[in-house]
Formats: C-alpha cells, structure tokens, sequence
C-alpha cells in the first residue's frame, strides 16, 4: 500500500515535470538565457506555496502519518561544499539540459540517449562517494 | 482537446510541485531527486569501496519508486497529453539556430541534435551528455541535494545552505551557457 503511494506521487510529479516542460532541455537553455519567465515562475511559485506551507506545519506542530515528525532536518552548516558542489551541478545542469528528477522523467517519454547521462550521474555520484574524505566540506 | 496537449503554464505547474512536496512530508519523507542515485550506487556494491554507499538502502526504496513513478509519469504525459513540441522566446530560438544550428525549436520536446538515438554514434555528443550527468551526479552528493532538495525542498525551509547551492547551481549554469558553451559547440 505504501509502495503504491510513493509510486502515485512519482507518476504524478513526471507528468507535472513534462506537462510544464520544465523536463525539456530548451527551457533550461532558455532559462539560463533569461529569454522567458516561465521556469522562474515555477521554482519561485512552488517556493512562496513551499514556504508558507512549512511555516504552518511548524506553527501547527503537524505530524506526519502514523503520528511521526515531518522530515524537516536543518541542512549541516557550511560554506564549500554547498558553493563548490553547488557550482558543478549547475555547469552539468546546463551542458546536459537536465536535472536528475527530469532524467527518469525523459527516460519515460522514451529518449534512449538521456540513460547516457543518467550512466553520467551515477558515475559522479560513485566518485563523490570515492574522493568525499578528500574535498573540503 | 486541445486543453489536454497545451503545455500547464508556469502558476499550475509551481504549485503542484509544492504540493508533491507536502504530500512526501506528510508521508514521513523528504522531495529531492538526486539521492536515489547514492542508493541506486549502493544497491550495485559501491558500499564495498566506500563508506559514503554502506548503509542499509533498502530502507531508502521509496524513492527508487518514486523514480519509477516519474518514468511512468513521463510515458503517459509523451504519449497521451502532450504535442510533444515546446515552444520557446523566439529570439532565443533563432539565437540556438545561429549560433549552435539547432533548428528543433517548437518542433520538437528535446533537441535531435544533441538526443536523437542517431546521435549517440556522435563522440562529441556521446561525451557532452556523459560529462553532463558526470557533473550532475558529482555536484548534487557534493552539495546534499539538487533543485528539487535545495531550491524546492531547502528554500522552503528558509535553509541557508540551500540559498548557497542555489546561488552556486545558477553560477554555474550560466557559466556553462554563457562562456563554455560558444567555445565547445
């Protein structure tokens, strides 16, 4: 049962992530070349809605099901990891045209090529694991 | 019909978003898509060469679901709600095909030049989609998150890391478009 809702909520986020193109490669160029609003508006409507509504949980004390705490865990405090790591993934997040939600998105919509850089992703991810001791956080 | 194949504007598709992310709060977990790949990492036996994998991912499942949901997600909105076209600013248009001779503009979802199949026997594209998710996947564990776990997720929380990673994703973004891509394509 539980499976079948975080599969529902999966289903329902791709199709927001293709129906609001916010999945194609052209609106991430056409972002970056600030050429229109429409991926500010998103990100920025989801954040005033993500914002209010995290303030009226907190407010509210709401829990989540089965009466647990909401997973609001702060982010650890740092500068370099968030800045350097950040900074890669934006200069990937552009050459690539996609981030990783829209990837398994893409894969879906039946583009072979984009399981190229989800490859690409893991390879990152695994050498992250491999080098993490080694960068400054 | 053609209400079900327009693309949802920008003030429909924001607050859907902030409302996958509430519904993943109210059932016990956090919206970011990029840690499935250290699960995904760890399920193949990357635990036995680093710490950073050996943890116990079968606890971590859902959001391997949650993967497999936004596959399917994408297969019904490709097949059955959408043109499958997105049309974009036209000078920005015009602009690709100038520059980089991209000509897919309004014709097509994801650019044939860069993601037709045909492509793939292409070195420099092979090589520009694998350094591309190379440095997603390298970026994302390296800053805790992506856009959904720090723009999405973290802003929501007013955590200042995530402004930090937000700031860095756009830095980087526009450095990639702006003075990398008019040198490699």
């Amino acid at each position: 049962m539980k499976q079948l809702v975080y599969l529902s909520i999966g289903i329902f986020f791709g199709i927001i992530m293709y129906k609001s193109e916010a999945a194609s490669w052209f609106r991430i160029y056409e972002m970056f070349q600030f050429g229109s609003f429409h991926m500010y508006g998103i990100i920025g409507s989801a954040l005033i809605l993500g914002v209010i509504g995290i303030q009226v949980i907190k407010k509210k004390n709401l829990k989540a099901i089965g009466n647990q705490e909401m997973k609001l865990t702060p982010k650890n405090k740092s500068f370099a990891r968030y800045a350097i790591g950040g900074i890669i993934f934006g200069l990937g997040w552009a050459l690539a045209g996609a981030c990783p939600g829209p990837m398994y998105v893409l894969v879906g919509s039946g583009y072979i090529s984009i399981l190229v850089v989800i490859v690409g992703a893991l390879l990152g991810t695994f050498l992250y694991g491999i080098l993490k001791n080694k960068l400054p956080h | 019909m053609n209400i079900i194949y327009e693309p949802w504007p920008w003030y429909v598709a924001g607050p859907l978003i902030a409302l996958v992310m509430f519904l993943l709060l109210f059932a016990g977990k956090q919206f970011g898509m990029s840690s499935n790949l250290r699960t995904m990492c760890s399920a193949g036996g990357a635990g036995k060469v680093a710490d950073f994998f050996k943890f116990n991912w079968k606890e971590e499942r859902w959001n391997l679901l949650v993967v497999v949901g936004a596959a399917i997600g994408g297969f019904i909105a490709s097949q059955f709600m959408s043109n499958n076209t997105v049309e974009i600013n036209p000078e920005i248009a015009e602009q690709l095909s100038n520059d980089y001779q991209i000509n897919s503009a309004g014709q097509a979802y994801m650019p044939p030049e860069l993601f037709s199949t045909e492509q793939l026997s292409n070195p420099f594209v092979l090589g520009v989609l694998l350094v591309g998710g190379l440095l997603v996947g390298f970026g994302a564990r390296y800053a805790g998150g992506c856009t959904s776990g720090h723009a999405i997720s973290g802003l929501s929380n007013l955590q200042l890391p995530s402004l930090i990673a937000v700031i860095g994703f756009f830095i980087g973004g526009l450095v990639m478009i702006h003075a990398i891509f008019p040198i490699i394509f």
